[in-house]
């Protein structure tokens, strides 16, 4: 009896472990819904200057939500936190080495007739 | 002795261990081959999207002196793009679902979760159908101009991915039907899974920077 409940312990802490049990992920599912609720709003009522730095934060924070929890990478190993965040890390600088080096902020009206603008 | 031999032939012939099942692999990582596969796919990946997420950015306004015609950001009808985001996210609601099901060895809910799954990115990918359409029908075509072939790359890609997830979802679902996918190869959902996110992770990048920020 005692070796059972400490089998069915064992196996809950496993489990919890890995993740989330079925309503803790319908719960994380309805913050994400939340949160898009959030965004899309953000296209009807115009919240001024703090529009896009709170649609960015929004993103962030639905990725790293999806990231963490659907994905299990909080609760996996840290091996795989490093093979993807080096992606990501490496496709921020493509980002960044692209925008800088045609000029991304630059007014499209000011472009000269190249090929390109 | 003989046992040994045993064990080791064993393990040539089926490459998996009694190790497997109790999460102590014989890698040298101690995780899984298919799973860090998966997740340095996914992070290369990231390059992909990163590469034409950035391009459609720089030209997102840019017609051209050649040619003109409208921006994809002219045409955006965001109520109904807000309802396929919403679809896409709950997509890996019930992907999640099936995962969690398949490890309980419920296999009747895994093959429910999966067939949801596949429908609902299905609607998703009816959604984007519609749009592109609706788009070329304003004059908005591949090739009308900078701006159109850069978003169009972009979501093209993004549908692309979508539609082999609906493919690979079609798949689990036959193999578990078939009695070939048990919970013994749970992970293999898994690994379908994180896929699955990826998709719903890199629409929640575009739908807020391709869509949302003017």
């Amino acid at each position: 009896m005692n070796t059972a409940t400490v089998s069915e312990d064992e196996t809950h802490q496993e489990h919890s472990d890995h993740g989330l049990s079925d309503v803790g992920y319908i719960k994380v599912a309805l913050i994400l819904a939340i949160l898009t609720g959030v965004e899309v709003a953000t296209y009807f009522v115009d919240f001024g200057v703090v529009e896009i730095p709170s649609l960015l934060i929004l993103m962030v924070v639905k990725f790293q939500i999806v990231v963490s929890y659907f994905m299990h990478l909080k609760f996996d190993s840290k091996v795989f936190s490093y093979l993807f965040v080096t992606g990501l890390i490496l496709a921020v600088v493509v980002f960044a080495a692209m925008g800088t080096s045609l000029a991304f902020w630059q007014d499209p009206a000011g472009c000269d007739a190249s090929a390109f603008c | 002795m003989a046992d040994t031999a045993e064990t080791q032939t064993s393990e040539l012939a089926y490459g998996r261990t009694d190790w497997d099942d109790h999460h102590h692999l014989p890698t040298n990582t101690g995780l899984t081959n298919e799973k860090v596969t998966m997740w340095a796919f996914l992070g290369s990946d990231c390059l992909l999207f990163g590469a034409l997420i950035s391009t459609y950015l720089l030209c997102r306004n840019r017609v051209g002196p050649a040619t003109k015609g409208p921006t994809a950001a002219d045409l955006f009808d965001i109520p109904f793009t807000s309802v396929s985001s919403f679809v896409l996210l709950m997509s890996s609601l019930t992907m999640v679902l099936a995962v969690t099901s398949i490890q309980r060895a419920e296999m009747e809910r895994c093959k429910l979760w999966l067939l949801t799954t596949a429908a609902l990115g299905s609607i998703f990918i009816a959604g984007q159908v519609y749009e592109f359409t609706g788009f070329y029908r304003e004059g908005l075509g591949f090739t009308t101009n900078i701006s159109s072939s850069a978003f169009f790359t972009l979501t093209g890609f993004h549908g692309v991915h979508v539609s082999l997830g609906i493919v690979m979802l079609v798949t689990m679902w036959v193999l578990v039907t078939r009695g070939n996918l048990g919970p013994e190869r749970a992970e293999t959902i898994e690994i379908i899974g994180l896929y699955w996110h990826f998709v719903d992770i890199v629409w929640i990048v575009i739908f807020a920077v391709v869509y949302l920020i003017p």
